[in-house]
């Protein structure tokens, strides 16, 4: 029977069917940090369980870290507690932890694929709704609650019902300025938050398929946003080549024999699926958020939608736009900006930084812009320097932080104060979200650096040559 | 570990007739710092409760003394966003047994399953019923009954039934949870595991 790439990696991980309720479902590999984890090492010590499979664990300190001075003692005792309690379960147990300070230390999902644990036809979850990051390598990767943490720990196996399947076609050719990002953003925008909801989504397409590894990995980041479980890309041999020779992929034979299986994971071309979506790629603009929720998002050259025109409820609508203090109507495009957040999981890796140079080299950032440019990790940040952006950033008046993930959810000190404005490259523009009060706008690093340079919010077009 | 059983639940409700409330609004972020489960319904929509100098917001249903109950009812879209079982664990924690909605978030859902808490997803027809009604009558009771799958608002009689797999339904009448039911499969899942690729 014809399969999905989705139905070939989900049945091939079926440890036991349940009738009328969920799959024993098998995890490859399992990724903590140190805001979800702590309660579920507590169950297993209540219930006398043990973790059966460390070397299947791989943890890291992000959610809660510092972006500046990581060399010293963490200020904030509630942080400083959890990175503690991480590091302390990771050893008690045997399982391998990349802590602050730490040479491989970064976002957990920009530190995975670096270090090559992220591979094809694996499962992966992670007490993070954005760990669907890691589909972009072909993996069914998902978001999981404490009590799942505390499953996969004890049994590395959790228990979920099979999601129906959508797949998303992207075809055609992106046109000048618009990224990754912009077709997420497209999507959600069509969408709404809720529209995948249910759905483990497949993106294909020309516009996936000419895709970077970076550019898919911040698309399947954002599927969460559409409310899917998780969103995959067929690897191919891009993938592959990103893969081969990072620390932790199997090597040699091992290799060879994965190549093999890696090689059958494509969806059956009679294969069928719940429900299937087709975008044309020159419809697509760099994309702007207006309101409180990432399905809330125009081309950055539009105005804000009437109420009258939305569905769905207009009072929800109006307390949104009376949160982020915009009128229906208004133009995007000239608006003051207090602060530009370049970073997170989905904006966080080295792809991102040259695109932000690309725009800020020989300008000045504006004066009345507050800039935080935050590396997904170490590794990001060596490449930040060695290829010369640093040098860009900082004569273009701009510093780097260091990784972490920030301001994107605001756990650390990096905080959008009350009432300000930010444009940011990160995943959520909830009420809220980069501190309280805050407001943020979505968009793409091009759209952060023409409005770090500029002041108001940029069309990046104008600045590209 | 089990948690409480759950089989017939009759209760006042708190109306929060807000779409798409996302698990930032149920627990803001700053609040997830805790490394053990205690206290998270005090910072329950935190934001949405309290203003900036910690004083109460009157307009806010939870501040509002004429709701009171063990169910929450939510717009469309409950519970979308982030994964943090923490936004679960507070609305158990404030006293909530079951959340009703006319769409729920998945990963949100999965999270209540396991706590404990109910979601009941109804048609949207009946959830206007149930903000109707209970707008009209704060002191509206809504009788959830898992066994029969039903939900009925008692002050008009109008009921309506609910999906829930027949598993997770066992878990919830008894008070187990998965992590019972994996612990006694280990050999089976040694075996699967011993067969992987990597």
């Amino acid at each position: 029977m014809s399969k999905t790439l989705f139905d070939k990696v989900w049945d091939s991980h079926v440890v036991r069917k349940i009738e009328n309720g969920p799959d024993v479902f098998f995890i490859d590999r399992h990724f903590i940090h140190e805001v979800t984890s702590p309660v579920a090492f507590l169950g297993i010590k209540s219930r006398n369980n043990t973790v059966l499979y460390p070397e299947r664990t791989f943890a890291t300190a992000d959610h809660n870290t510092p972006t500046i001075n990581q060399h010293l003692p963490v200020d904030d005792p509630l942080s400083a507690n959890q990175l503690k309690a991480l590091e302390e379960n990771a050893a008690e147990w045997g399982i391998s932890h990349w802590g602050l300070g730490h040479q491989k230390n970064g976002i957990v999902h920009v530190v995975g694929p670096e270090n090559g644990i992220t591979l094809p036809g694996a499962t992966i979850v992670c007490g993070d709704s954005h760990t669907s990051t890691h589909g972009a390598f072909g993996a069914i990767a998902f978001g999981i609650g404490t009590s799942e943490v505390e499953m996969v720990l004890s049994t590395q196996c959790i228990m979920q019902p099979k999601p129906k399947k959508m797949r998303i076609n992207v075809n055609g050719e992106l046109g000048f300025g618009v990224t990754p990002k912009d077709v997420a953003l497209y999507i959600i925008s069509k969408l709404t938050t809720s529209g995948a909801t249910g759905y483990f989504v497949e993106y294909a397409g020309d516009v996936f398929r000419d895709m970077t590894m970076e550019g898919r990995m911040t698309v399947c980041n954002l599927s969460i946003e559409m409310g899917a479980r998780g969103g995959m890309i067929a690897p191919d041999q891009k993938t592959f080549d990103y893969i081969q020779g990072r620390s932790l992929t199997p090597k040699g034979d091992a290799w060879d024999k994965a190549m093999k299986y890696w090689e059958t994971l494509s969806t059956d071309a009679d294969a069928v699926f719940d429900k299937e979506l087709t975008f044309d790629a020159a419809a697509i603009e760099p994309m702007i958020t207006y309101g409180t929720n990432p399905g809330m998002g125009i081309g950055i050259t539009n105005n804000i939608p009437e109420a009258a025109s939305i569905e769905g409820g207009v009072a929800t609508y109006k307390k949104s736009l009376g949160y982020m203090e915009f009128n229906e109507g208004e133009a995007m495009i000239g608006k003051k900006v207090d602060y530009v957040f370049l970073g997170s999981c989905t904006n966080g890796r080295i792809e991102d930084f040259r695109a932000f140079a690309s725009i800020v080299k020989g300008k000045k950032k504006a004066d009345n812009i507050t800039a935080w440019l935050v590396p997904g990790s170490h590794e990001v940040e060596g490449m930040i320097r060695k290829e010369g952006i640093l040098d860009i950033i900082t004569e273009a008046g701009f510093t780097l932080r260091e990784p972490g993930c920030s301001a994107c959810l605001a756990m650390n000190a990096d905080k959008i104060p009350p009432g300000k404005l930010a444009v940011s490259t990160s995943n959520r523009n909830f009420e809220g979200r980069q501190g309280p009060g805050s407001r943020t706008l979505l968009a793409s690093p091009l759209v952060a650096a023409a409005t770090a340079v500029t002041g108001v919010v940029t069309d990046p077009r104008t600045l590209l040559v | 570990m089990a948690y409480d059983k759950f089989n017939i639940l009759t209760s006042t409700a708190v109306p929060l007739s807000i779409e798409n409330v996302d698990t930032d609004q149920i627990i803001p972020a700053r609040f997830l710092k805790a490394t053990e489960r205690k206290g998270f319904g005090d910072n329950l929509f935190r934001d949405w409760r309290y203003n900036s100098d910690d004083t109460p917001k009157q307009d806010f249903v939870l501040n509002n003394p004429i709701y009171s109950g063990k169910i929450l009812v939510g717009g469309k879209n409950f519970g979308s966003g982030s994964s943090r079982e923490h936004a679960a664990w507070a609305v158990y924690d404030y006293g909530f047994r079951c959340v009703v909605s006319s769409f729920f978030a998945d990963i949100f859902r999965g999270n209540c399953l396991n706590i404990g808490v109910l979601p009941v997803q109804v048609s949207p027809e009946f959830l206007e019923k149930i903000f109707h009604e209970i707008e009209k009558e704060p002191a509206t009771e809504i009788e959830v009954n898992l066994q029969n799958q039903t939900i009925t608002l008692k002050s008009t009689g109008d009921t309506e039934s609910f999906d829930i797999n027949s598993y997770k339904k066992e878990n919830m009448l008894n008070g187990y949870d998965d992590i019972d039911y994996l612990t006694k499969m280990k050999s089976e899942i040694e075996e699967f595991a011993a067969e992987r690729p990597f």
